[in-house]
């Protein structure tokens, strides 16, 4: 009985996990960087499944590891809910938007992207997604400056990402080599 | 048969595409010319669509080459193919996260990655703010020697709608992000940006 009760409740999570993600899908114009300001007001603010810190922890993965920001995420935040389905739902949730709307479009609109009404309306959405980022920068800004070093960091990041061409995936290696570098001689330190 | 080499081919994808949808389109091309199933002006098609819909880029271009050659189910298979394999990283990355939490190699790395990850969200935004601020095939970094030439390129209009609606989100928290989106693309079909 207990052990019904358990699964109706997993099942009832994960549907629940599925929509709240499928919700995020539906939102997401202009690529994952868009996604974060709204990640961060439902699941953040509203939801109260997932700190700001850990956002940029899962963000700070996601770029390392293989694979759409978007679904990296979103597996994060379904496993940290419910383990495996919960993973499964959310990432299937986040997803399905894209699938069907994507879908429709291949099957009844052959040049979607040409038609005069979407450009327009994109190139007003792209200038709602400058503010949408901006103001989730913002919000990681103060959570994740604090203390000299960390300032020095993003500093860094921002002039190397901005303005080379180096790749992702290099500079948060290097990030993490340094990060070991740090600990090791803070460790010294302390002893 | 063909389904299950178009999934491997998508499963390969997924599984070697670092740091975002766009990482997929050099495969998607190695993708066309080992098989023939699209070509090169499907892709750039498939980009200008995910461009203009909302969802990841690169589950964007599973969906539609999957429904191109093999309609739904095909759409639905190459998609699954794509996300498998992240996904199968993250549960394995979450894994390992929960056992060594408290490793203070694990901890140092993450004061460190918090603001190193902000830093690139910044980058990101400072880039698309470039493209949408200014005409972007005209600007390149080697102008800033020449910046009065640079500013014969400001697109005013979106910066008047970029400060309005930043200034507009600070006031009205609580207002869906959607909210804002709809009404961005309303003034662009109205001004036609």
């Amino acid at each position: 009985m207990e052990k019904e009760s358990k699964f109706k409740e997993t099942i009832k999570e994960c549907l629940i996990l599925f929509w709240t993600m499928f919700k995020i899908g539906v939102c997401t114009f202009g690529g994952g960087y868009a996604m974060i300001a709204i990640i961060q007001r439902e699941l953040g603010e509203k939801k109260k499944w997932i700190e700001e810190e850990e956002l940029l922890d899962y963000l700070a993965i996601s770029q390392i590891t293989p694979g759409v920001i978007a679904v990296n995420i979103s597996t994060f935040v379904g496993n940290k809910r419910r383990g495996v389905p919960g993973a499964i739902a959310a990432t299937l949730g986040v997803v399905t938007p894209s699938l069907i709307i994507i879908t429709v479009i291949a099957a009844v609109l052959t040049n979607f992207a040409d038609n005069e009404y979407v450009k327009h309306a994109f190139a007003g959405i792209r200038i709602c997604v400058c503010a949408l980022i901006i103001n989730a920068a913002i919000g990681l800004i103060k959570k994740s400056l604090i203390d000299p070093l960390t300032i020095v960091v993003y500093i860094c990041v921002f002039i190397v990402a901005a303005f080379t061409n180096f790749k992702t995936v290099f500079i948060i290696l290097c990030i993490i080599a340094l990060s070991i570098v740090i600990t090791l001689i803070r460790g010294c330190r302390k002893k | 048969m063909k389904l299950l080499l178009m999934m491997w081919h998508f499963f390969k994808t997924g599984l070697f595409a670092f740091g975002g949808g766009l990482a997929t389109v050099p495969f998607l091309y190695e993708i066309s010319d080992a098989t023939g199933w699209f070509t090169h002006q499907d892709i750039l098609d498939m980009l200008a669509v995910s461009e203009s819909t909302p969802g990841p880029i690169g589950v964007n271009m599973a969906t539609f080459t999957g429904f191109k050659s093999f309609g739904v189910f095909g759409g639905i298979c190459a998609t699954l193919a794509l996300i498998l394999p992240s996904f199968l990283v993250i549960m394995l990355i979450a894994r390992l996260l929960k056992k060594f939490q408290d490793n203070r190699f694990v901890k140092g790395s993450f004061y460190i990655l918090r603001p190193a990850s902000t830093a690139l969200i910044s980058a990101a935004g400072f880039n698309i703010i470039l493209a949408v601020f200014f005409d972007a095939e005209k600007i390149t970094f080697d102008m800033f020697g020449q910046l009065g030439e640079m500013f014969t390129h400001i697109n005013w209009i979106p910066i008047v709608i970029f400060a309005v609606v930043f200034v507009l989100m600070r006031i009205f928290k609580k207002l869906h992000p959607i909210v804002f989106i709809a009404a961005c693309a309303a003034l662009g079909i109205i001004l036609k940006l």
